[in-house]
């Protein structure tokens, strides 16, 4: 086990493509962290360097203190699992799994016995002398899992091993990745585009775009509070909406009505010296069902009335729909992140789409108006120029 | 209502259960028959081009028959074979052919598989690489076994010239060593070539994370790129031994079978068409027919166990 450390590591691919620029970012011992962001980011990227599968252009990779861009991966004792999951197929499960301390010249009764620790650890006991080929998806997965942990490493890479499964099974095997981690305490560098996964897995989650690191902090943390427009687009699900607003004397102006800032937006406003035209960003769980908002709560809020395009219940809550007539807020990041979830076609329909999470006990129906509160208090602003967050604060 | 459910389909099985046999829909019926019809025509020509000649073959081998006496034609029963097996020319050319064919397919298999990996990981300038490569073995064999026969005649080649002067092609083993010499560059980038699209089938992925499991570079190739190209490397083998087991054309050219370096096919060809015996020739002709159907046969096996990842050796 050991902390693993990236001091301005850049990748410049052979072909000139800058995949990976001056990424900064320091693993504890133990640590889960996840690097996740739209595909083409440069995780996997990020990941084979710390394997010693790519080349570091510049800058320098350090596992345990010491430099280690110039060793061969196979004596960084680190392990790896594929989104393939790279099981070879001539090789039974016990082979599969025993071929790392084989080549460690293990002897076999040592061998014999981690196998089935593993074995018995990831439920692959029955399974032990099949071939790959004819295990299902999950139990592939958790043989390549298998072949990871025998040799007990430093530190576990894991390049979106989940994303091949389907999404019951994705969900079942999350948690136990997470159980895994957990048991074994070693350092996991864990590769995902799937912002649930980062949620929920990660102690900490690094947010990349376009090969440079936008973010790393606690899922919560960059929940709560994204540097920018493109962290707070991305983590998140439904995602944050955002809505333009010119910001004159203290007051919004926005297709959500003119909403005045309180005390505390203004003042970090006017530290961060904002523009005059910005990107609104609220929560869907901001809003409420104003009928349910109590009388003392709503001074410290700001209503709306819109028709319902959509109603979904889900049982412990409500997601309810709207569009507001006007510009769609328009700003680069916002373009990427419609682009990697695809909607980028199906939004610029006109109006500011709007989503809303309000209780289970609203009565708004589908196609009839409804009156829409929210925390006034809770809204981010953003500069649409640099996507920079003009409401962030370390805390 | 149940109950006569189960009793009809119990009924069903066991009136089919005796027999064994699939029963097949009228649909299926029509299907397959319709299946042989349209393979006749092809399984026709394939009789008339290859089953007949051999089963002549096999007549001709049965009878005395040489041309320089037709008259004297008879059946003569296996008296053919016999003559043959116990002739001492005939097991030379056994022995020739079997080194030659060895020993070439075995330096072929090994400089193949070099070029293959070459030509497999080149970045720049792939398809001159690989052009260039290929160059051998688009060239006529009796075009290059004429090359190769000048520049080892003393007075005429280089490379005669180079070995200090010796009619290296008038002695036995130096002229095999030359013609093994002539197939390997003639046939080593057909082997290459087929090797390439077999690794081209190892998927990079295993290859990385054989790396990071530890495997040096000598490993990976032995623990995960051999067994997975094991197929690949069965069909060139196969071809090239056959083949090569063959041998004709860069004997005929470089040795004319002269210092006891006659192949089998060398030999069927002087007794058939020189000799004109049609008796012994057939034999000759049958006897290779037999021996390369036992190396198909053995490498038709070895196909058998070579898909990897299969329980069940590859019969799925
Ligand atoms: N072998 C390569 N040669 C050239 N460019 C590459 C190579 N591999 C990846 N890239 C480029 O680097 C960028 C990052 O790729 P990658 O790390 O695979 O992204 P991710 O895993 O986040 O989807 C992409 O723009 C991709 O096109
Ligand atoms: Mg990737």
């Amino acid at each position: 086990m050991a902390e693993i450390v990236l001091d301005k590591v850049t990748k410049k691919y052979p072909d000139g493509a800058l995949a990976v620029q001056e990424v900064d970012i320091e693993i504890a011992d133990g640590e889960f962290i996840i690097l996740v962001g739209p595909s083409g980011c440069g995780k996997s990227t990020t990941l084979n360097m710390i394997a010693g599968l790519e080349d570091i252009t510049t800058g320098e990779l350090r596992i345990g203190g010491e430099r280690v861009n110039e060793r061969a991966p196979k004596d960084r004792d680190i392990a790896m699992v594929f989104q393939s999951y790279a099981l070879y197929p001539h090789m039974t499960v016990r082979e599969n799994m025993a071929f790392p301390l084989r080549l460690a010249k293990v002897d076999n009764a040592t061998v014999e016995k981690k196998v089935n620790d593993a074995a018995d650890i990831l439920d692959l006991g029955q399974h032990l002398d099949r071939k790959p080929s004819n295990l299902s998806g999950g139990q592939r997965q958790r043989v390549a899992m298998g072949r990871a942990i025998v040799r007990s490493p430093k530190a576990f890479l894991m390049d979106e091993p989940l994303s091949n499964l389907d999404a019951k099974l994705r969900v079942q095997m999350r948690t136990s990745v997470s159980r895994l981690q957990k048991q074994l305490g070693t350092t996991m560098v864990y590769v995902t585009h799937d912002q649930t996964e980062a949620m929920t897995l990660g102690d900490r989650v690094v947010v990349m775009r376009g090969g440079a690191v936008q973010q790393i902090g606690a899922p919560q943390y960059l929940y709560d509070h994204p540097a920018n427009l493109f962290v707070a687009g991305f983590i998140g699900s439904p995602s944050m909406n955002f809505v333009p607003a010119g910001l004159e004397d203290g007051v919004l102006r926005s297709p959500l009505g003119d909403v005045p800032l309180t005390d505390r937006i203004r003042r970090m406003v006017e530290a961060a010296d904002a523009p005059r035209e910005v990107i609104v960003g609220i929560r869907p769980e901001h809003f409420e069902d104003s009928k349910l908002v109590e009388e003392h709560q709503r001074g410290g809020g700001h209503t709306f009335t819109s028709n319902v395009d959509v109603l979904e219940s889900m049982g412990s809550d409500k997601f309810a729909y709207f569009t507001l007539s006007g510009e769609q807020a328009t700003s680069a990041e916002l373009a990427e992140l419609a682009a990697d979830s695809g909607t980028a076609e199906a939004g610029s329909g006109g109006g500011v789409p709007i989503v809303t999470r309000i209780s289970a006990a609203s009565g708004a129906r589908e196609g009839e108006q409804a009156e829409i509160w929210f925390n006034a208090d809770k809204v981010q602003l953003f500069d649409p120029a640099t996507g920079r967050n003009l409401t962030y604060s370390e805390e | 209502m149940s109950q006569t459910t189960t009793e009809k389909s119990g009924a069903a099985v066991k009136a089919v259960e005796p027999k064994k046999k699939v029963v097949l829909s009228e649909g299926k019926r029509a299907e397959r028959k319709l299946g042989w019809l349209l393979c006749a025509p092809a399984a026709f020509i394939m009789l008339a081009v290859t089953a007949w000649p051999i089963i002549y073959s096999v007549y001709l081998s049965l009878q005395r028959y040489d041309l320089k006496f037709p008259d004297r034609q008879e059946f003569v029963g296996l008296d053919n074979y016999v003559t043959v097996l116990s002739s001492p020319y005939w097991w030379n050319a056994v022995w020739v052919t079997v080194v030659m064919t060895v020993v070439s397919v075995v330096i072929e298999l090994v400089l193949g598989m070099a070029l293959a990996l070459i030509m497999h990981r080149t970045l720049v300038g792939r398809g001159i690489v690989r052009t260039s490569t290929l160059i051998p073995y688009g060239i006529v064999t009796v075009v290059a076994a004429f090359s190769w026969r000048y520049a080892w005649t003393p007075g005429t080649g280089y490379l005669a010239e180079l070995m200090g002067g010796d009619p290296v092609l008038t002695e036995k083993i130096p002229a095999l060593a030359v013609v093994i010499l002539a197939e390997v560059w003639k046939t080593t980038p057909f082997m290459a070539l087929l090797l390439m699209a077999g690794l081209a089938l190892v998927p990079d992925d295993l290859l990385k994370a054989a790396a990071l499991d530890g495997a040096s570079g000598w490993q990976r190739f032995t623990k995960v790129i051999l067994p997975l190209m094991k197929p690949a490397i069965l069909v060139a083998l196969l071809f090239r031994t056959l083949d090569a087991f063959r041998i004709f054309d860069n004997l005929f050219v470089l040795t004319g079978g002269s210092q006891g370096t006659s192949s089998v096919s060398m030999l069927t060809y002087n007794n058939l068409i020189k000799g004109l015996n049609l008796g012994i020739g057939s034999t000759m002709s049958v006897l290779i027919f037999i021996a390369v159907a036992i190396i198909a046969f053995i490498f038709i096996k070895l196909f058998g166990t070579a898909a990897p990842g299969s329980d069940d050796g590859g019969k799925r």
